[in-house]
């Protein structure tokens, strides 16, 4: 008889909506209010609450922290890289319009897409990053000790 | 100018972002690479690569022009703009050249004081505070300096954490800093708000304009002005709100001590510069009231109260510490003249302390290294104990006092001069009066170290132990420069001029 039921299959039913959402949030920034930042705690959340239920060792092995730790990096360098690739192509740094130089409008749409998909992964491990090293933290000292 | 030929054009006009993006994108890159070797390497040459680049950017204003540089292809004020200007040209070049040396001297330094599984992001976090500075430093929006400034601050409180590896008060320290410079960066975009309120623009020339236009602006004008100062004095370790930097300082691994003590307040006394003279003006009254009567009261304040506490302390590294709270002191002194000569000289001081503080840093680190020496009294015998070591800290120690032929009596001289000039001639006693302390506190140290007899342990006496060359390269890099600038000071005066010439002041 595992403990708390009530709260993991409820939880289990949450969870996927919740990373729903967090998508719905992200790329509904294009038009109304939402965006990387935004959707990037969402999906955090999401994983922060299965940890919360069925604990952080299992949470660990859906996301891995060596993940979570790549996907901080993963998630600048596209953001900037998108930069890169419009310096590369002749114009200035995060200059869009460079993307589809005969229509600069769209290249604005697909910069901001590429761009908010880093500010999502960076958050949303950034996010993680942090719940791990607090929640795996060890007292240095036993409370014995003292 | 000959030498810009050598520089790529595509560099003058994007070499403000590239000093900026590059150490922040190879800054993530380094946190997760697998071995501290090849995060080293990487650090060195994106370092190098944003030194060069500050040269270049230095040679173009040193010819005469500036460079705005739209962000993303959107004309200010709406988009964002980083300026290149001789205001902020010296400093970039200064941030990148201490980063390169810094990063010279961190290969032995580094491994000794952090932990192994730590390195590679170590230099991670080290790239991202200097794509912070250069970010504070070189942008023109007033949003994107809060920006920046947060970036940099949060990765200084991990490197000054860093050093808990070695002394566990390193975390009180962070903490402390982390407290302090997070009510600073508050207070600073508080202030912000407000001249949004105010002129409806973020753009800092634009701002500056508007302000005319209002002739200073309403009360709203003076809050925002009274916050910035009050958050970016907290930044720079102005007088009263310097309790975070003697810890930081003392406990913080040597490599990021040299650091902070060279670019960190000297990036936030920029602002204070930038913000009083530029974006706000002393032909408000408001701004001439705070630059002349706080500025330079609480700048002979440090002067005099930072000399006195550093000639009390028992650790070497607190007694510089507190004597960078004083030296920060005459910058402000200089700031407050608010003529051009009383802006030349604060500009001067503030590039010629960085070299000589970054030298003695360099030279304590040293001294830990080999020793693990931190403690005023026990720098007896280090004369001939680390000879090489102890001349540069020597020689950085009379350019602090002002000895003639040193960077530090440039400083002092054109202080004087300034103060003479504005008819302050109490102005010329005080830093007279401050030599003198500075002449105690380092004295003691310099004294200490050559004419009291190497300590024995087991009946033997300690070895002679040279730092490495890795050390003493960096070392004596600044201390050459500290002794050239003391010779031929025309370089760093023309960059003092002509960031006075963006300035102002009051004539």
């Amino acid at each position: 008889m595992t403990p708390h039921v009530i709260l993991r299959v409820v939880s289990k039913l949450l969870i996927p909506l919740i990373a729903m959402f967090a998508f719905y949030v992200q790329f509904h920034g294009d038009y109304g209010p939402g965006g990387g930042f935004q959707a990037g705690v969402i999906l955090a959340a999401a994983v922060i609450l299965y940890a919360l239920i069925f604990g952080l060792d299992e949470a660990k092995k859906a996301i891995p922290p060596s993940w979570v730790r790549i996907g901080m990096t993963l998630g600048v360098l596209l953001y900037g890289g998108t930069g890169v690739v419009t310096w590369l192509l002749g114009s200035e740094f995060l200059s869009y319009g460079v993307l589809t130089p005969d229509h600069p409008s769209h290249g604005q749409h697909y910069g901001i897409l590429a761009v908010e998909l880093g500010v999502l992964l960076a958050v949303a491990s950034v996010m993680l990053a942090i719940f791990y090293a607090f929640g795996s933290r060890q007292p240095e000292l036993s409370d014995e000790d003292w | 100018m000959g030498m810009l030929e050598f520089f790529p054009e595509w560099l003058q006009y994007h070499g403000a972002a590239l000093a900026v993006v590059l150490p922040l994108l190879m800054g993530a890159i380094c946190a997760i690479l697998p071995s501290e070797r090849l995060a080293w390497i990487t650090t060195l040459i994106v370092v190098s690569i944003c030194t060069v680049t500050a040269f270049g950017l230095l040679l173009v204003t040193f010819g005469g022009e500036s460079v705005i540089y739209k962000m993303g292809g959107w004309d200010p004020p709406k988009g964002i703009s980083y300026v290149i200007d001789g205001l902020n040209t010296p400093v970039i070049f200064l941030i990148s050249a201490m980063a390169l040396l810094t990063t010279l001297y961190g290969l032995p330094s580094v491994v000794a004081e952090v932990e192994p599984k730590k390195r590679a992001p170590f230099y991670g976090a080290f790239l991202i505070g200097v794509a912070g500075l250069l970010g504070m430093v070189v942008t023109g929006d007033a949003f994107n300096v809060f920006v920046f400034l947060e970036v940099s601050s949060i990765s200084t409180y991990v490197l000054v954490a860093m050093g808990a590896s070695r002394d566990r008060r390193a975390l009180a320290a962070a903490y402390r800093y982390l407290i302090l410079g997070s009510i600073g960066a508050t207070f600073f975009v508080i202030g912000l708000g407000f001249l949004y309120m105010e002129t409806g623009t973020l753009n800092m020339a634009d701002i500056g304009r508007k302000l005319q236009e209002l002739e200073g602006g309403s009360r709203v004008a003076m809050v925002a002005f009274g916050f910035i100062t009050v958050g970016l004095g907290l930044k720079l370790a102005m007088f009263p709100l310097h309790m975070w930097l003697p810890g930081a300082y003392a406990h913080a691994p040597s490599f990021v001590t040299v650091f902070l003590a060279s670019t960190a307040t000297k990036a936030a006394l920029y602002l204070m510069l930038r913000f009083s003279f530029t974006v706000f003006d002393v032909s408000f009254d408001y701004v001439l009231t705070v630059v002349t009567y706080l500025f330079t009261g609480l700048g002979c304040a440090a002067m005099v109260l930072g000399s006195l506490q550093a000639i009390f302390q028992t650790d070497a590294r607190r007694t510089l510490a507190y004597s960078s709270v004083a030296q920060v002191g005459y910058m402000l002194l200089g700031v407050g003249m608010a003529t051009s000569l009383g802006l030349t000289a604060g500009y001067v001081h503030l590039l010629n302390h960085a070299v000589i503080k970054g030298a003695l840093f360099f030279a304590l680190g040293a001294f830990w290294y080999r020793y693990g020496i931190t403690r005023t009294e026990d720098f007896a015998g280090l004369g001939k104990m680390m000879p090489w070591t102890m001349g540069a800290f020597t020689l950085g120690g009379l350019s602090l006092i002002g000895v003639p032929l040193t960077a530090g009596f440039i400083s002092k001289l054109q202080l004087a001069e300034a103060a003479l000039q504005r008819g302050w001639g109490w102005a010329v006693f005080v830093i007279m009066a401050t030599s003198i302390l500075a002449i105690i506190y380092i004295g003691r140290l310099i004294l200490t170290a050559y004419f009291q007899a190497p300590p024995e342990i087991d009946g033997e006496v300690v070895k002679r132990n040279e730092a490495p060359l890795m050390m003493l390269i960096p070392m004596w890099i600044l201390v050459a420069l500290s002794i050239t600038i003391g010779v031929n000071s025309d370089f760093v005066v023309q960059a003092g001029q002509m960031a006075a010439e963006v300035l102002g002041g009051i004539s």
